[in-house]
């Protein structure tokens, strides 16, 4: 099955961090990526801007509806995710306990939904 | 064989094998909902077929071969099944694979276990953990299940829909889990069943019936793990536990519904053979190397309860040890109260005091009636009257069931027609 793990944290506190705290965070995603590159388990990932880059579309009744920021405010934002491969939920819970945000964070699990065509 | 008999025989292992089938099949086809519907035709297939050719000498392996079958025919038949047929092919499961396989017990009780387990699994909620654990593993009727929590039975029939449907679709596995995390969710799993227990002994002043069918299923729970499980300390101490807490439930509340407390219980009426049970039991668990289990701190001091002849007998020196154990190993506050009552039989109401006097202070429990009752009875004891009835006003203010607020009441009155000296 493929997983999604959507990484959650407080992104003004991960903002306000020293630039080697932030490089240390980075290293550490890095040999947790590398991990699962190498377990056959990495599928997909990234990290992404900032919500102060995010835009929200809208259309209702054909007209067209861009606005600034995310789609809800939350005490934690979405900052990245992985798309895993894994054999069920266990080892998908394992994987997203490995991600270093999910000891400041959280990871949210879902399983992917295939399109059959 | 006289129909009747055959009719009893298949009622007797119905009940008895409902349950190992019903987990074989899981696992077998991979879905509850279509495990369900194969026990059912497995059983109906067994009402017409056993009085002709007999009960099998088997009758567990020929309920799921005869279920197996059942499901496979019908996924074939159905076009909505298709891609199940797909799954099973390619999981290897077909018509052709070995039945005689499913003859060896010890596959009975891996399945079993693995039903428990997945029933517990902790990305399901707690809400999800007991309803399905009733229905599937212990076999209650939605209906049943329903009336146990005071829910309607469509709202408890969509709440177990919903969690099969997260079973299924988020990749739970059907599986005991990895020893990494076994213990982990073994204490899940066991607070499950002591949930299921405390639900219906808590509430043992509600509707009776339904509250002892809720024991007698978490003891039912706790003997299947126990057998499945065997010599695993935390297991045997919290089936110890319930047995000896539910060998008081018959002296627990009085014909009219009152609240009797434990050291005006008739001890007559006390199960003894449940007693037995578990006094054996606290021995195995606390006789067992590693970590003492809370669950058996637990049992060893319900156990001195039920050990003590009349209640002047009591060993509280050994009750307040052990709850000074149970607090290192899980602090929380209700212990902490507990600790205060039996320290108040040892050293007396006013330490008694200071130590429930310090849990208020740091603002926990304070919304507990059972904290003020026990505040009111140490001042009671210490010839404080007026604040004794200030504390036992706030209990009463907190307490929700009806016998618990009569027993206030009446304490509250005690104090009103006692000689006044205070």
């Amino acid at each position: 099955m493929q997983y999604l793990l959507l990484i959650y944290s407080n992104e003004a506190e991960l903002l306000a961090r020293s630039p080697v705290d932030l490089k240390a965070m980075s290293a550490e995603y890095m040999d947790f990526t590398k991990g699962i590159i190498q377990g056959g388990q990495f599928k997909a990932g990234d990290r992404l801007k900032p919500t102060s880059t995010a835009s929200t579309v809208r259309v209702r009744n054909g007209k067209l509806a861009i606005t600034d920021g995310p789609f809800a405010e939350t005490r934690e934002q979405l900052g990245g995710y992985y798309l895993i491969e894994a054999k069920n939920l266990d080892e998908a819970t394992a994987i997203a306990a490995r991600i270093p945000g999910a000891n400041h964070g959280s990871i949210e699990v879902r399983p992917t939904w295939p399109v059959e065509m | 064989m006289n129909p009747s008999v055959v009719d009893q025989a298949i009622d007797e292992i119905f009940r008895r094998e409902a349950g190992r089938v019903l987990a074989t099949l899981i696992r077998l086809l991979g879905d509850f909902d279509l495990a369900e519907e194969a026990r059912q035709e497995a059983f109906t297939a067994a009402i017409e077929r056993w009085p002709a050719i007999g009960v099998p000498a088997n009758p567990s392996a020929w309920l799921i071969s005869t279920g197996r079958n059942k499901a496979i025919d019908k996924i074939r038949r159905d076009v909505v099944f298709r891609t199940k047929v797909l799954d099973l092919e390619a999981a290897g499961i077909g018509m052709d694979s070995d039945v005689a396989s499913e003859d060896d017990p010890t596959i009975f009780g891996d399945d079993r276990l693995r039903l428990i387990f997945t029933c517990c699994h902790p990305a399901l909620s707690s809400e999800a953990h007991v309803a399905l654990t009733l229905r599937e593993v212990c076999g209650l009727t939605t209906q049943a299940v329903a009336r146990a929590f005071l829910l309607s039975e469509e709202t408890m029939a969509q709440r177990l829909v919903r969690a099969k449907r997260k079973i299924r679709d988020a990749g739970i596995p059907y599986e005991t889990p990895e020893p990494h995390l076994f213990n982990q969710r073994i204490q899940g799993v066991l607070a499950v069943v002591y949930g299921v227990f405390t639900e219906g002994y808590a509430a043992t002043v509600g509707s009776r019936l339904v509250d002892a069918e809720l024991c007698g299923e978490a003891i039912r729970l706790g003997r299947l793990l126990d057998e499945l499980l065997p010599m695993n300390a935390a297991v045997m101490g919290l089936l110890a536990l319930m047995l000896l807490h539910d060998a008081r439930r018959p002296a627990r509340v009085t014909t009219t519904g009152d609240v009797v407390l434990l050291e005006d219980q008739d001890r007559k009426v006390w199960d003894q053979a449940k007693i037995d049970e578990g006094l054996s039991l606290v021995d195995s668990a606390l006789s067992m190397s590693g970590q003492v289990s809370p669950y058996a701190v637990q049992a060893a001091i319900a156990a001195l309860h039920v050990r003590a002849a009349k209640k002047e007998e009591t060993d509280w020196p050994q009750i307040v040890g052990l709850y000074e154990v149970l607090m290192r190993l899980q602090p929380n506050p209700v212990i902490e109260l507990n600790h205060a009552v039996a320290v108040s039989m040892v050293d007396g109401a006013a330490r008694a005091l200071d130590l429930v006097d310090s849990l208020a202070a740091r603002g926990l429990v304070s919304e507990y009636h059972l904290l003020h009752a026990a505040r009111g009875q140490f001042l009671q004891s210490l010839g404080r009257l007026h604040e004794a009835r200030e504390a036992y006003g706030a209990a009463l203010s907190l307490a929700s069931l009806e016998p618990e607020r009569r027993l206030l009441r009446a304490r509250i009155d005690g104090i009103v027609t006692a000689p006044s000296g205070s």
